[in-house]
């Protein structure tokens, strides 16, 4: 037996002797998630359960390295863990910023105080990170940012305001961006730097959405005290960072179409079959173009980071995910709702789980906008990959 | 990986290339059709592709054949697909020798595997009838008589009709049973009628007007047609996607070229945003579009028990995104793309044929809705 075939059927030995019945159940929703950190209640027991089994092995973060909390993996022991995960359809243990977003960053420009500092909170879930950068006045536009970090010999007094900040106020620390000189380009003079929410001067404020709900918030930053040795990668030059980490939120986004239930499946509980079809053939045909769709996107998915050199990233191809995937979620939830009809228009009460269908639909909305819009992406795909003029 | 050509894949991707740009690119296609082309296919490309191993891609070595697969396969049809090379590469090499291979008697076999690798003869599939691809509702029988068959129908769409040496010919034996035979095409009661096409491609309607056959003619079992008729369709609609995938990226790739040249407002049209973002999208379709043939072509080399859902989503997905390629392309090229003087058009007729061929989107669309139970 190779060593991946060992590591294979240990895995699964593990996972059926760990993995609790209850996170076996698909997630439809971004609330049945486990998002960790000081402040976090759990939903039940599985949830906490599953967590620390994950965590002590490092498998929330598979392929990091043991030192900071991860598993160790390689890209293929990973690929296994995820087949096997995926077989038993078990959840994800932790949905994380720090994972998707911070982690990979400061694995890249960390120094190694900071590596050991911040990852294995991150992998064990005890500290919950938000992200810092859309402010009022750059969305799209983001190197226009001007919350602004004044020099004060060993330390930084930041003031500004940042927006979109996705559960600001559940977060435990923030990775943000601030404008450390004025001078030059607008690239230039931006620097990344982490700093407890805790700190006297932060403030936030849950903006409520057209779903109802408030998972983003207003953050601002009156004073606050941020030390030197809180700046990650080199000073001024926090726009290369940003770049990096939006091209991974982009590829996490882009992917949501992990463990959930297929479309028609929902839609034909919903809608009923007639002759073994689905009763309404304009939905139908609908559906079954988005679920090739969904498919194709599936396999682009796997091929993009197949082809990537092992821990490359894919570069303007992100973006083509990004655009893609959230474009697909949107169509998903367009035609859940066709499916569910006058009763996916209920928003409050037991029988629609407080319009649970009706909230996530209206949530997807924001998909192809959070984390670079689908226009931006577009402009992207055409001038790294097209390179069209004046793009 | 999935998906990840290797070395020997990347190889041949390369050489199909490097061989239908130099042989047969885009203006041989033109001289065919203007010449007004007997053949309607240059018969010393086909054999020089025979030598290149093209047409005996998946024919066992032991019959001549140099039996790399279907994914192999579909590369050089991504190649030709660029070029709009005229061959009988898909009715050949692809539909017949695939039926012929899975389900052709040791005779047949060594009688035919040999010829076809060589491209010494040409053989044509006679499966559609009517207007859509549809074998469901075939009407074309062959009635039992002395020790063999005698058939009546028409059959539509057969690629290459009028130029092949034998026809494989599927028709009704009993109620939803389908049979597959081997016929000569100078058989009496025989007509073979060569259809212009506006993709400048060889197609032929057939008619069988009490045609008889021995024995000998059936492939494989007689009533047991269906699942050869069905693997032989899957080959078909798995090499015709991965030509439209080639038709497609190289529509896109004179259109974005376009977009660098052409201009207007005293700037190429390329600088607007109106034209970039749906170029870039159409560069999205394309990379999904070619995931789905990749995956349908290793399915298929696989044997699994999916490929057929895999085919039917590969070729739904190609139908509709080298549609659009077709579409955008003529578009963006605006005015000069209305001429015929511009390859832009002969790309938008060709995707046009090509995914009508063997079901369009709507036909395998229904297919995957049929095979996951909804």
């Amino acid at each position: 037996m190779s060593d991946l075939e060992q590591f294979q059927k240990e895995t699964r030995a593990w996972l059926t002797e760990n993995c609790p019945v209850e996170m076996c159940e698909p997630i439809e929703h971004e609330d049945d998630a486990c998002w960790g950190g000081r402040n976090f209640t759990f939903k039940n027991e599985a949830q906490k359960l599953w967590l620390e089994r994950m965590g002590a092995k490092g498998w929330t973060v598979p392929t990091w390295p043991k030192a900071y909390g991860g598993g160790g993996l390689s890209k293929a022991e990973a690929k296994i863990l995820a087949k096997e995960m995926k077989r038993i359809k078990a959840r994800s243990p932790l949905s994380s910023f720090g994972i998707w977003m911070l982690g990979p960053a400061l694995l890249k420009f960390g120094s190694e105080v900071q590596k050991l500092e911040h990852l294995p909170k991150i992998a064990l879930g005890e500290i919950r990170w938000c992200q810092g950068y859309s402010e009022p006045n750059a969305g799209s536009d983001l190197a226009s940012l001007a919350t602004n970090a004044e020099d004060k010999g060993d330390h930084w007094i930041v003031n500004g305001q940042k927006v979109w900040t996705s559960y600001a106020d559940k977060a435990d620390w923030i990775f943000c961006l601030v404008r450390t000189d004025n001078s030059g380009k607008k690239h230039h003079g931006i620097s990344f730097v982490l700093f407890d929410m805790q700190t006297p001067g932060v403030t936030t404020r849950p903006i409520k959405l057209i779903s109802g709900r408030s998972p983003f918030c207003e953050t601002f930053f009156d004073d606050v005290k941020v030390p030197k040795e809180n700046l990650v990668g080199e000073l001024h030059k926090g726009w290369s960072i940003a770049k990096y980490l939006l091209t991974h939120e982009r590829e996490m986004i882009g992917d949501q179409n992990g463990i959930t239930r297929p479309m028609h499946e929902i839609a034909a509980g919903m809608i009923g079959l007639e002759d073994n079809k689905l009763a309404d053939s304009i939905l139908r045909a609908k559906i079954l173009q988005t679920e090739v769709d969904e498919w194709a996107f599936n396999q682009t998915m796997a091929r993009k980071l197949g082809e990537a050199k092992a821990g490359a990233s894919l570069g303007a191809d992100s973006s083509m995910l990004k655009y893609y995937g959230t474009e697909l979620n949107k169509r998903r939830f367009e035609l859940m709702m066709d499916s569910a009809g006058y009763e996916g228009l209920e928003w409050e009460g037991e029988r629609s789980d407080d319009g649970r269908l009706a909230r996530s639909w209206l949530r997807t909305k924001a998909n192809s906008i959070e984390g670079g819009t689908s226009e931006v992406q577009l402009n992207i795909i055409s001038k790294h990959i097209l390179q069209l003029p004046g793009a | 990986m999935a998906l990840v050509l290797n070395e020997d894949e990347q190889l041949l991707s390369e050489s199909a290339s490097g061989f239908f740009n130099e042989k047969s690119p885009v203006a041989a296609l033109r001289k065919l059709r203007d010449e007004r082309s007997e053949d309607g296919i240059d018969r010393s490309l086909w054999r020089e592709m025979a030598v290149m191993g093209f047409a005996g891609v998946v024919i066992p070595e032991d019959h001549g054949g140099v039996d790399m697969g279907y994914m192999a396969a579909g590369l050089v049809a991504v190649e030709m697909g660029k070029n709009l090379t005229a061959s009988p590469f898909l009715s050949s090499a692809i539909l017949a020798a695939t039926a012929i291979k899975t389900a052709g008697s040791d005779v047949q076999k060594s009688d035919w595997l040999p010829k076809l690798a060589s491209g010494e003869t040409i053989m044509a599939l006679a499966v559609d009838e009517g207007r859509k691809h549809n074998p469901r509702l075939m009407e074309t029988t062959a009635v039992r008589s002395g020790n063999g068959f005698t058939l009546s129908g028409e059959k539509s769409m057969v690629l290459d009709g009028h130029i092949a040496d034998q026809l494989i010919v599927a028709a009704k034996t009993a109620d939803d049973k389908i049979t597959l035979f081997l016929i000569d095409p100078k058989s009496k009661g025989l007509t073979c009628e060569r259809t212009v096409m506006v993709d400048s491609r060889n197609a032929a309607r057939v008619s069988f007007d009490d045609v008889t056959v021995t024995a000998d003619a059936v492939i494989g079992e007689v009533d047991e047609g269906d699942d050869v008729l069905e693997a032989v369709l899957n080959a078909g609609r798995a090499v015709v996607s991965a030509e439209l995938l080639g038709a497609g990226t190289q529509a896109f790739n004179l259109t974005t070229n376009y977009l660098k040249e052409r201009k207007q407002f005293g700037e190429e049209i390329g600088r607007f945003q109106a034209l970039q973002h749906r170029a870039s999208h159409l560069y999205c379709e394309l990379e999904l579009a070619r995931s789905a043939v990749l995956a349908a072509l290793t399915a298929l080399d696989a044997g699994v028990d999916d490929a057929p859902l895999t085919v039917a989503m590969a070729k739904a997905k190609l139908g509709s995104v080298a549609k659009l390629a077709g579409l955008e392309g003529v578009q963006m090229f605006g005015g000069v793309g209305m001429t015929d003087e511009y390859d832009i058009g002969l790309f938008l007729k060709r995707i046009r044929a090509a995914q009508e061929l063997f079901g369009d989107e709507n036909y395998h669309l229904d297919q995957v809705g049929r095979m996951k139970g909804y």
